[in-house]
Formats: C-alpha cells, sequence, structure tokens
C-alpha cells in the first residue's frame, strides 16, 4: 500500500503527458480525418484514391510500426536523400539534423493513426444520412459543398459524437505504445519507475487504475454530451 | 416556359424515359400519371437535373439545362421540388429551414430572409410552427413547410413529386388546399399524383405516362371520361 501511494503522483505526472498527446492527436485526427472522409466521398477519382490510401495504409499497420516508421524511418529517409544529394551532385544537407524530437515524433505518428479511423467515422457520418436531404438542398440551388455544410454535416456531427468517443478512448490506451520510443508516458513511467523500485504487481496495477480512471471519466463526459445533444436533437 | 425534346434517361442497361416531348406553358398545371415505374419520378428529376438526362433538351425559361455551359446551380433556381418524403433539415426550425437557401444561396440578410420566411409560413398556414422543428410537426404541416422552402427561392416552376402519398388521409387536403392555392395564383406546375381528384379539379392537362413514353395527354375531363387509348383505360379502370 505504501508502494501505491508513492508511485501513484509520479505516475499521474505520466498520466498527464498520455491525455495531452492523445487530445492533440485526436485533434490533429479529427481535422486529418475529415479531409480523408470527405475526399472518400468526393466525386473526383483522385481525391478518392488519396482517402482511401491514406486511410487503407493506416488502418491496416500497426500502430507501433507506424511510430518506428515516424521516428526512426522519416529521419533515416532524409538522411538517405541528403547523401545521395550530396554524393550526386554536391548539394549540402539542407537539414542539419533529421531526428524529430520525441514528442513530435509521437503526436505525428498518432495523429496520423487517429485521422485515418476518425476518416472512417466521418465517411460513415456522413453516409448515415439520408440521400433526400442532399437532394433536397441541391434542389434549392445550393452546390454541393454548400449543402454539405448547412445540411449534412451539421447532421452527420450528431450521429459521430459516440464513435468519436470510442476513437478517442483507443487512442488513449494506445498511446501506451508510444513507450517503445521512450515517450514518458504513463506506461514508460511504470516501466522507470519498476525499474528503480522492482515492485511490479503495485506499479503495474497503480497504472492500471490510472488508464482506467481516465478512460472511465472520459467515456461518462462522452455519455452526458450525448444526452444534451439528443434532448436538443431534431434528428 | 418548359420544353422538353426527345428526352431519354437510361440507368445502366434499363431505359427508364424513352423519347419524352413536351411543352408546358407559362401558368399551365400539368398532372402526370401513371402506373409504378413507368418513369413518373425521373421525368420530374430531370426537370431539374437531380437525374442527368441520357439525350435529349430540356429548356426551362429560356435556358437550355441540358447545355454543359449552364450552371446547374443557378437554373435549379427557376425550379422548386416538392418531394414524396418532404426532407425537410431536421436540424433547422420550420422558418430556418425556409431561410437557408435564399440567405446561402440568394445572399439574402437574415432580416429579409426572415421576412420571407414568415411571409411564405403564412401563406401556407403555418405561421404560429415558425420556431417549431420538424420532429414535432405532422406529416400534413411538414409538407407545407417544405412548399415554403421551395417558394422561398422565388422558382418559375414548381415540380411536386407524389406530395401527398406519404401522408395520413386526413392530412392530404391541407396540402392539396396549398397548390390550389398556388395554382390558381399562376404558378407553373408539374404535379406527379395519384390524387385523381385534385387532377380534374386543378389540372389543366393530364399526361398518361407508361413505360417511359408519354401514351396519351389532354384535358382532364378528357383523360378521365374518354381516354383514347386502351392502356390508358385500363389503368384508369384499375385506380378510379
Ligand atoms: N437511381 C436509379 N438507379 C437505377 N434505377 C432506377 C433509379 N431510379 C429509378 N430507377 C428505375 O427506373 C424506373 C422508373 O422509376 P421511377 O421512380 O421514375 O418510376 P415512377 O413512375 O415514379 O414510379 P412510382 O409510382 O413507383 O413512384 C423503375 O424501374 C426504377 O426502378
Ligand atoms: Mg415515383
Amino acid at each position: 500500500m505504501d508502494t501505491i501511494l508513492y508511485v501513484t503522483p509520479l505516475l499521474i505526472q505520466g498520466a498527464g503527458l498520455t491525455i495531452i498527446i492523445t487530445a492533440t492527436s485526436v485533434a490533429i485526427g479529427c481535422v486529418l480525418g475529415l479531409i480523408a472522409g470527405l475526399a472518400r466521398l468526393s466525386g473526383n477519382a483522385v481525391f478518392r484514391a488519396l482517402g482511401t490510401g491514406y486511410i487503407d495504409f493506416f488502418r491496416g499497420t500497426p500502430l507501433l510500426v507506424q511510430i518506428f516508421l515516424v521516428f526512426f524511418g522519416i529521419p533515416g529517409l532524409i538522411t538517405e536523400v541528403q547523401n545521395w544529394a550530396m554524393a550526386s551532385w554536391g548539394i549540402e544537407p539542407l537539414i542539419k539534423d533529421p531526428n524529430l524530437p520525441i514528442l513530435w515524433a509521437a503526436i505525428t505518428a498518432c495523429s496520423l493513426n487517429s485521422g485515418a479511423y476518425i476518416g472512417e467515422i466521418f465517411r460513415a457520418g456522413v453516409q448515415s444520412i439520408e440521400r433526400g436531404q442532399m437532394e433536397a438542398a441541391r434542389s434549392l440551388g445550393m452546390s454541393h459543398w454548400q449543402a454539405m455544410q448547412y445540411v449534412i454535416l451539421p447532421q452527420a456531427f450528431k450521429r459521430i459524437i459516440p464513435p468519436l468517443g470510442n476513437e478517442f478512448i483507443a487512442m488513449l490506451k494506445d498511446t501506451a505504445l508510444l513507450s517503445a520510443i521512450g515517450v514518458e508516458e504513463l506506461a514508460r513511467k511504470g516501466q522507470l519507475l519498476n525499474a528503480d523500485m522492482f515492485a511490479p504487481f503495485e506499479i503495474w496495477i497503480s497504472v492500471a487504475f490510472l488508464y482506467l480512471l481516465m478512460t472511465l471519466t472520459f467515456s461518462r463526459l462522452v455519455d452526458a454530451l450525448e444526452r444534451r445533444l439528443r434532448t436538443g436533437d431534431r434528428g | 416556359m418548359i420544353e422538353v425534346k426527345g428526352l431519354y434517361k437510361s440507368f445502366n442497361e434499363l431505359e427508364v424515359l424513352r423519347g419524352i416531348d413536351c411543352h408546358i406553358a407559362e401558368g399551365e398545371v400539368v398532372c402526370v400519371i401513371g402506373p409504378s415505374g413507368s418513369g413518373k419520378s425521373t421525368f420530374l428529376r430531370c426537370l431539374n437535373l437531380l437525374e442527368q438526362p441520357t439525350s435529349g433538351e430540356i429548356i426551362i425559361d429560356g435556358v437550355s439545362l441540358t447545355d454543359s455551359k449552364t450552371n446547374i446551380n443557378e437554373v435549379r433556381q427557376k425550379t422548386g421540388m416538392v418531394f414524396q418524403l418532404f426532407y425537410l433539415f431536421p436540424h433547422k426550425t420550420a422558418l430556418e429551414n425556409v431561410m437557408l437557401a435564399p440567405m446561402k444561396v440568394k445572399k439574402l440578410s437574415y432580416s429579409e430572409a426572415k421576412s420571407l420566411g414568415l411571409s411564405l409560413l403564412e401563406k401556407v398556414g403555418l405561421t404560429d410552427k415558425a420556431h417549431v422543428y420538424p420532429e414535432q410537426l405532422s406529416g400534413g404541416q411538414q409538407q407545407r413547410v417544405a412548399i415554403a422552402r421551395a417558394l422561398a427561392m422565388q422558382p418559375k416552376v414548381m415540380l411536386f413529386d407524389e406530395p401527398t402519398s406519404a401522408l395520413d388521409p386526413e392530412m392530404v387536403g391541407e396540402v392539396l388546399a396549398v397548390m390550389k392555392d398556388l395554382a390558381r395564383e399562376g404558378m407553373t406546375m408539374v404535379v406527379v399524383t395519384h390524387e385523381m381528384g385534385f387532377a380534374r379539379e386543378v389540372a389543366d392537362r393530364v399526361i398518361f405516362l407508361d413505360d417511359g413514353r408519354i401514351v396519351e395527354e389532354g384535358p382532364p375531363q378528357d383523360i378521365f371520361t374518354n381516354p383514347a387509348q386502351q392502356r390508358t383505360r385500363a389503368f384508369l379502370s384499375k385506380i378510379l
């Protein structure tokens, strides 16, 4: 018990970083997801292919691999390209240190991953609105984009709040994978403390409880928000 | 007002409209009748390009819809469409439903759009429902808001696709009454309907569509009492 009381405040620092990374990534993921989702629904075949390619890649590969790809792979690629440019044309390297700061790499990888899942959520949300809504808007002379903006998306947003909440919770748990590149979020803090103190049960059960506390709190918040929107819901 | 020449429409293999020619004059009320699947909705939807014709020409108020240079969003403002299932915007009040397109498409100011919206709701008898959301309205009331919404763009032509088919019988009358008012004011109307009483009373002309072609057309008294074609007679004997 003493161990638990001692480690919890230290772990909470890690939990703070977990929340920051998750919130930032899901926020950026919402923007990426809206773009990717609309691209997939677009009439333009190039946009559709780009949207589908992005979504398939990040949903079809493990987040851990994506994290490694961003953290190790991208700096590696930059170095190789610069070496090649130096060797072939004598171009001086433009980027002296191609390594990404670790937190940036973490947020980049998680945002790209989240954007792909949210893209699918947006697409499904938009497609769940009956076709007549788009036709009614178009028949009034609105452009496709005006109809999206004023008629389809406002209705779709209400429907995607629950799956968006699920995505947030999934991402919150998945950020534990960032411990693999040494981001000192909650799971990594657990590893470090355990290396110091060797109290695996007390430490990992505390880590688990902190994750549970965050996910439960958040899902309550989403429920409450959903309920509030439903009382004001018109469809 | 409307000029249709050699209109064909296919969905993949299925040829739904097979050469429609017709002329509809300003202020004319035309009812389109015909069996299920005969292409009535498709015909109506071609008139505001919700369906792209496969071939043929459509001219409304002097503008060719089928010309590739025509701006679709602009010509659609010439036609108002009323759907069988209303399709009111559920996240907006009755008044907001009417105001949305004038504000976003015609760039009317909020106060201009509001007074336009209120006057149109008054016209359809729903002033007291202005701030109510569609889910709290009866079917008949929703359809009347939908008519007001279409009128808000000041169209030259109103298109109705079975506007009363989804309504409980006691609500049909209130919607038909609004449509009769419109007809009396001289609105050009194309109405797909199964309401033969309405067609008889209000229509200047009835078009009988079967299998993607106009089989017969004429004043309602001729079509209903003395149809020239066997297929018209067979259809009417089934529904009257
Ligand atoms: N988007 C579409 N894709 C494929 N086929 C379609 C489409 N829309 C209509 N059709 C087909 O075209 C034919 C004519 O349909 P349409 O809706 O115009 O008939 P209708 O006369 O309005 O019938 P109803 O009285 O049942 O409304 C039908 O066979 C229908 O299945
Ligand atoms: Mg139909």
